[in-house]
């Protein structure tokens, strides 16, 4: 047992339910007690999503727990099948149906025989992987499964298109920032002729999963989601793959350039022309593309050497650090991430750009490293923003778990070249604010609050009782002044000079809006 | 008590979406300043916790996960030593007056003897420690705040008339000194009116402003609630006994009542819950009713209430509502919009205890007799996807309904709001009832028909 306040990754299952639902016409069926399904909260409120969450729970009670579920999981599935017909139904375990050993399989299996969906089980532990660990296996299990299906039935097409293209795997619900990262992609690629061929998760159609194989190549944006499946498709198809993060100016052009490679070397077996796209890197990086000239202008010059503390999953963590350091001149002093199962990969890529690497599940931990530095600004999740909000340091947000906040309506990809004029903003603001915070400090702070005041509260007529007083100050700071004014005004038209907590409660019947 | 039998009852299969019960914690730990809530469960808990309450977990909550591993569940750790390593780290980081332990579906699952566990930590760690099982097996939702406060219960001190008479002397001393002052409370609290001789304690956790203004509803009619279950701090919980009175505030806390009875020897008043004038009105009622004291001016102040709210009334009368249930206030907010004027097509609600909410379900059927319609259909464990549907045929003006519903009803067409704050809004007492009005009205008041010409928002098709 451990005491645990928060957690950078979710359980296994919110990993499952992620890739299931990001599939379209996939519903999954949860084996878990009333209150379970908050998946459908974080969806519909964080994504703003406008359709119902395809995702219900067989509902675990004090029955279940005496004769096992028996026929209800069954139930459960053949109605999802009849009402809503879905291509397939993903049986999602949790905790407590790991707990209960219940032969999960065997409920597929039965009812696999009836409905009209495919039915399979989510292979995943849950005491063993986390949502990212989760989401990657279940993204390669679905892939398998249809492919070996189409094999055994014959309907594989093997052959490959007939221009360049590619495959784009892990972009799915509730990632950070992954519908602007996934457009960004797709014109990257479309600039540069390549067609997508497929996306999945997000959007994708079992039906097409049969096609995956016709790409020339995949792309691996994420390590956290998809590369299970790249290196299935690779083993078994031979699809060769990139899973360099095109993050930042840098690793943008080894993207680009590990993609020549892959198109030219497929080029010379049909016989076609080879490409060259170091003119269009040039270009993008030069003039598309601000950051190049961000990191030369006077703005940038006085960021160097600044320290700053990165923490998130290994992707976004991996690659901020390289742009910070390599791309602005940053004083990177801390580096870290959550992701304890990619930990050797994660040394690897910061290695000799920071002055010290930390990989824990830990957030206090991360606090005390934070405090300790005390670097000019973080770069982390939602919990070290929070982290610097306490020791008023200011924290751009650059990889989940996030809030609805992270989720904005506007483009704002990290991947790509327009991902690389955001991040700039985003440093670059995180840093300016900082600064702006301080020098009004040093000039003893330009706040002048004390002086004016446009309201009532300084009648000197009026009396708090001490009672009064204190039911005051239990009101939320952010309605206090407002309260307050509103039963002064009240008193004065009603003639009352000593306010009591009876006042208050009077004023607030007449008078609150 | 009796129960009232309701024609319009049915019970549907429970597949529906609410809150884990554990989520009540984040509420309570609040209300109980010196409390530690300790949630003895997986991860999937902890995830819950951090995501449904939102920011309140990145302020230094005084709750935590102790979060079971693989070694916990097949029992190669012992739950004693590793609970007693738990409690001796909260001590010494944050030393509560009491720690809660709530159980989860995994302590029951897998058999977790807490209560056993718990007298044996509590003499070794000197911090008393109390157990609610507040697991998603059993309970919804708000009922978790219905199984901390019924453990609760067992702690209070043992009521001793003698002491507490005194006590209530110096409290009328008090009372009568400040109704000297305010001009306001002397009409309503002649002077020369003693409180009443009877014990009053009213259970339900509220927040600290509610809870006062009760007080002084409550007194206005001369009588003196004596204590709060729970009260602010641990230390402060009330006395009980037998010749205690009891009162409940809010609809789910029927094991609490239960426990309060049984075990403790309290009187239970059962009265309709004081949310909406109305509701707030009957509640006091009931309870000078039980006190023989004769209510004064309640009439007056509830039509003065309802005078205040006609500039909401005007938008909410005519409108139709649909509940889909989740939180257990759903009978008593229904009640009271049908007194506002609204029609109820229908009451999810996730557990029904006719006898605890008896005298809430007669008002309910009163309130729809006077005002002409007819009553709606309460649906126990209601059925979502079912729900849906017959939203699609009935087309409610407003759905009250989790978030996980919301948007996707919105972008469909149908105005919602989301029920959950009506968990944390104020809504209790008549100064409130404009709060809960402000609630129901907000998505009515928005003003989006522009955009909703242009159809449903969503590329779903409706299947019907």
């Amino acid at each position: 047992m451990k005491l645990a306040y928060w957690m950078h990754a979710g359980p296994a299952h919110i990993g499952t339910l992620r890739v299931a639902s990001s599939f379209r016409n996939v519903h999954a069926i949860m084996h878990a007690p009333l209150g379970d399904d908050y998946f459908n909260v974080m969806r519909s409120t964080s994504e703003r999503e406008r359709d119902f969450t395809p995702v219900t729970a067989s509902v675990v009670d004090r029955h279940v727990l005496a004769r096992g579920s028996q026929e209800k999981v069954i139930n459960n599935i053949s109605r999802k099948d009849e009402e809503q017909c879905p291509d397939l139904i993903v049986s999602t375990p949790t905790c407590t149906s790991s707990i209960l050993q219940e032969d999960l399989q065997n409920f597929v299996d039965r009812t696999s025989l009836s409905s009209k969906s495919d039915v399979i089980l989510a292979d995943v532990n849950y005491h063993r992987v986390n949502e990212l660990q989760a989401a990657d296996r279940t993204l390669e299990q679905i892939v398998r499964h249809y492919l070996d299906r189409a094999r055994k039935q014959g309907t594989l097409d093997r052959s490959v298109t007939d221009t360049p293209s590619a495959n784009i795997i892990g972009i799915s619900t509730l990632g950070f920032h992954n519908q602007h990262d996934c457009r960004e992609l797709k014109r990257s690629l479309r600039d540069l002729g390549i067609p997508v061929n497929q996306i999945i998760p997000e959007g994708g159609s079992l039906k097409d999963l049969k096609n995956l194989p016709r790409a020339w190549f995949n792309i691996v944006p994420y390590r956290e989601v998809g590369l299970m499946t790249a290196i299935f498709l690779e083993k078994e198809y031979g699809m060769p793959y990139v899973s360099v993060t095109p993050m930042g100016i840098l690793d943008t052009a080894e993207f680009i350039s590990q993609m020549e490679k892959l198109v030219n070397a497929w080029a010379s077996v049909l016989s076609e022309e080879k490409v060259n796209y170091i003119s269009y890197i040039k270009n993008q990086t030069k003039f598309v593309s601000q950051a190049a000239w961000f990191s030369k202008s006077i703005d940038c010059q006085n960021l160097s050497g600044k320290e700053v503390v990165i923490f998130g999953d290994a992707t976004h963590a991996a690659s901020i650090t390289k742009i910070l350091v390599r791309e602005m001149g940053i004083r990177v002093s801390c580096s870290g991430t959550y992701c304890k199962h990619d930990t050797e990969w994660f040394n690897e890529q910061v290695q000799g750009l920071c002055d010290e690497i930390i990989i824990t599940e830990d957030h206090t931990e991360v606090g005390d490293t934070i405090a300790c530095i005390e670097p000019s600004a973080i770069f982390g999740t939602q919990m070290e923003r929070h982290i610097g909000k306490r020791i008023d340091i200011p924290c751009g947000v650059i990889s989940s778990p996030v809030h609805i906040q992270n989720f904005p309506p506007g483009h704002r990809p990290f991947l790509g070249y327009e991902g690389t004029n955001q991040i700039a903003d985003l440093v670059y603001n995180s840093f300016n604010l900082g600064m702006e915070d301080h020098s009004p400090d040093v000039f003893g702070g330009h706040d002048t609050k004390e002086v004016s005041t446009k309201s009532l509260s300084t009648d000197r007529d009026l009396n708090w009782t001490p009672e009064a007083g204190l039911e005051l100050n239990k009101i939320p700071g952010f309605v206090r002044g407002r309260i307050k004014r509103n039963t002064e005004i009240f008193a004065k038209q009603n003639d009352i000079t000593k306010i009591t907590v009876d006042v208050m409660y009077a004023a607030k019947e007449k008078l609150s809006t | 008590m009796k129960t009232l039998e309701i024609p319009t009852f049915e019970c549907e299969t429970g597949n529906h979406h609410t809150f884990c019960p554990i989520s009540r914690v984040a509420w309570l730990y609040q209300k109980i300043e010196d409390s530690f809530f300790s949630v003895v469960g997986t991860k999937t808990c902890g995830y819950f916790l951090q995501n449904a309450p939102g920011v309140t977990i990145l302020a230094e909550p005084r709750y935590a996960t102790a979060e079971s591993e693989e070694g916990d569940i097949s029992a190669q750790l012992n739950d004693q030593k590793e609970l007693r390593k738990i409690c001796f780290q909260i001590k010494k980081d944050r030393n509560p007056s009491v720690i809660i332990w709530i159980g989860t579906r995994t302590t029951e699952i897998i058999k977790m003897d807490l209560e056993g566990i718990a007298p044996k930590l509590e003499r070794q760690l000197g911090v008393p420690i109390i157990v609610a099982r507040a697991n998603g097996l059993d309970y919804a939702f708000t009922q978790g705040e219905d199984t901390v406060l019924a453990a609760m219960t067992h702690r209070c001190p043992e009521y001793d008339c003698y002491a507490m008479s005194q006590e209530r002397r110096d409290a009328i001393d008090n009372v009568e000194e400040m109704n000297a002052a305010p001009a306001g409370s002397d009409r309503s609290n002649p002077k020369g009116r003693k409180l009443n001789n009877q014990t009053l304690v009213l259970f339900g956790s509220l927040p600290s402003g509610v809870a006062s203004q009760s007080n002084s509803e409550s007194k206005r009619q001369s009588i003196h609630v004596s204590g709060w279950l729970p009260s602010q701090r641990y230390a402060e919980l009330p006395a009980l006994g037998e010749g205690v009175y009891v009162c409940g505030v809010n609809p789910f806390l029927s094991r609490t009542a239960t426990t309060l009875m049984r075990r403790r020897k309290c009187q239970l008043i059962g009265a309709p819950f004081p949310i909406g004038p109305d509701g707030t009105r009957a509640w006091i009622e009931k309870i000078c009713s039980v006190f023989n004291v004769k209510p004064d001016g309640l009439e007056q102040r509830e039509n003065q209430i309802w005078d205040n709210l006609r500039d909401y009334l005007r938008i909410v009368i005519g409108k139709s509502i649909f509940f889909m249930g989740d939180n257990l206030l759903e009978i008593s907010l229904a009640r009271f919009l049908i007194r506002c004027g609204m029609i109820v097509y229908e009451v999810g609600i996730p557990y029904m205890d006719k006898r605890y909410q008896a005298a809430e379900l007669l008002l309910l059927q009163q309130t729809c007799e006077e005002m002409e319609t007819p009553m709606p259909r309460i649906v126990e464990k209601p059925d979502n996807y079912s729900q849906v549907q017959r939203m699609h045929e009935l087309k409610p003006n407003l759905a009250i309904t989790g978030m996980a519903h919301a948007n996707p009803l919105e972008a469909r067409g149908i105005d919602t709001k989301w029920s959950v704050e009506f968990t944390f809004a104020q809504i209790h007492g008549s100064a409130n009832a404009r709060d809960v009005l402000e609630l129901v009205t907000r998505p009515l008041r928005r003003n989006n028909d522009s955009i909703l010409d242009w159809g449903s928002l969503s590329r779903q098709t409706l299947e019907i």
